[in-house]
């Protein structure tokens, strides 16, 4: 009879944490901003696969890392979404619940499978001043393990995480219009180790929560509007 | 976590089908097992027809129960997503069941794939809905629809009517369903023109719609003291267009100058 061999648990959990790390680093980095009208995310991205998504009315995706798992994620996101808007009502979707949902998943992935996830998303979620008690933007950053992050103002993932949230600290204000907080994202975007010094817009992703759309706050910029906003 | 090893596709309906059968309306199964039904609202006329630069979707605002009003301001034209639309006539609870289910299987779908269906697939998806709404049907609760949009890749607008069996026409011109239909058409037979403008689109739209209230009963004409109009929706390369209460309250008092008796 044959016994498994003991593995410390403290162990294990620091090789799979520093396995997903590097998986993680070698991606390029994501920044979300709030902006006057809602929030803006920002990637380098020159290809036409995306790292950004709609989710609901009012919630965004974004994932860095591995493409297969963080793209999983951004559709287990918009199924849960869609059921629970059928189920109850399309106001009853938060981003709160659903930044709990990705973390019990990846948390539970984390610990009891030999691969962890090598990604990290943002769930960002636009407010409104007139809707009660929902007035404000939020920002949820979740992580290979499950941890989840309450960001304030911005959100940064992937790659070199450090050198970007120190460029946006030091310049990040409230209430910036669109044109400037795509600008401080992008100048951010360039100072990433891994990056390039001059992002030209056609490797950029952006996307928006744009509050003062109907319905659906969700858009894509196209290359055009990312270029006159750019300047 | 059932989302994560649950179903991969695109379909809102197959992840019901599959991973919620619990959430998913099962009207056949109930009817089968009780062999009666008891009464329902039902809705009345609904139109749609081409025009020169898209489509027109109208229907009155009225629903019946047997004789009986059920609502005076019920709503049959919905927009499903950013360039379709959809009336109901027929059973209105799961004829707006199945508007709401369709408007979240398009957008399901456009967020899953990054893209969204073509104007033929979304027609084909309402088909099939409509096939599972069989057993139903056949029990009484038939769900006639409408389905009408631009389609962007050909740059013209469409119309397309079913059955209950989920069989799928399209039409060149225009069609109507409900109790009010026969009238309707006869009426749209005389004025319509695929060259219409905007404002001709309305005139025959709303021309048709008081032909069917004039004659049928159950079909809602204009409501002028509780200010109930019918409702217009058009769909063209800019997108879905409601038509104001305002603009609709003039053409139809355009329309009752002409018909007014003299002396009264």
């Amino acid at each position: 009879m044959s016994f498994p061999f003991y593995v410390n648990p403290e162990q294990m959990s620091q090789d799979k944490a520093e396995f997903a790390r590097k998986g993680i680093a070698r991606g390029k980095s994501i920044v979300a901003l709030e902006y006057d009208q809602g929030v803006v995310m920002v990637a380098e991205n020159p290809t036409r696969l995306h790292k950004t998504g709609e989710v609901y009315d009012r919630i965004s995706f974004a994932g860095v890392g591995k493409f297969s798992e963080f793209d999983r994620l951004r559709k287990m996101g918009v199924q849960w979404a869609d059921v629970e808007g059928y189920r109850y009502s399309r106001d009853d979707v938060r981003g709160k619940a659903l930044a709990n949902v990705y973390s019990q998943v990846l948390g539970e992935e984390f610990s009891r499978s030999m691969k962890p996830f090598e990604v990290e998303i943002v769930v960002a979620e636009v407010g409104d001043p007139e809707l009660l008690g929902h007035e404000g933007n939020s920002l949820f950053k979740i992580g290979f393990d499950g941890t989840v992050q309450d960001q304030m103002g911005f959100c940064v993932i992937g790659g070199s995480e450090g050198n970007l949230q120190s460029h946006i600290e030091s310049n990040f204000r409230k209430e910036l219009p669109l044109a400037d907080a795509l600008r401080l994202g992008r100048d951010a975007l360039q100072r990433a180790e891994n990056g390039s010094p001059d992002l030209p817009p056609s490797s950029l992703e952006v996307c928006v929560l744009d509050r003062s759309l109907l319905g659906r706050k969700f858009k894509r910029l196209t290359q055009d509007e990312i270029t006159s906003l750019l300047g | 976590m059932r989302f994560w090893d649950g179903y991969k596709g695109s379909s809102f309906m197959e992840l019901l089908d599959l991973d919620f059968p619990q959430l998913k309306p099962e009207l056949g199964a109930w009817f089968a097992s009780t062999g009666e039904l008891p009464p329902t609202a039902h809705g009345t006329t609904c139109i749609a027809l081409r025009w020169a630069e898209g489509a027109l979707v109208a229907g009155d605002r009225l629903a019946t129960m047997g004789y009986q009003v059920a609502s005076r301001d019920i709503e049959k034209v919905y927009a499903t997503d950013a360039y379709s639309l959809m009336a109901i006539a027929g059973a209105a609870g799961p004829a707006i069941e199945m508007a709401r289910l369709l408007g979240i299987q398009f957008e399901h779908h456009e967020k899953i794939e990054g893209e969204p269906l073509e104007l033929e697939g979304k027609a084909n998806t309402l088909a099939s809905l409509i096939k599972q709404n069989l057993p139903a049907a056949m029990q009484g609760l038939a769900v006639v629809p409408l389905f009408a949009g631009y389609d962007r890749r050909r740059r013209t607008g469409r119309v397309w009517k079913y059955e209950i069996t989920g069989g799928r026409y399209e039409e060149q011109e225009f069609d109507s369903v409900g109790s009010g239909s026969i009238f309707a058409k006869e009426s749209l037979k005389k004025s319509f023109s695929t060259s219409a403008t905007r404002e001709q689109a309305i005139q025959m739209a709303l021309l048709a719609l008081t032909d069917a209230a004039d004659e049928d009963r159950g079909t809602g004409g204009v409501d002028l003291q509780r200010a109930i109009y019918p409702r217009l929706k058009l769909v063209s390369a800019a997108g879905i267009e409601d038509v104001a209460d305002d603009e609709v309250g003039q053409v139809y008092q355009e329309i009752l100058a002409n018909r007014r008796r003299p002396g009264a």
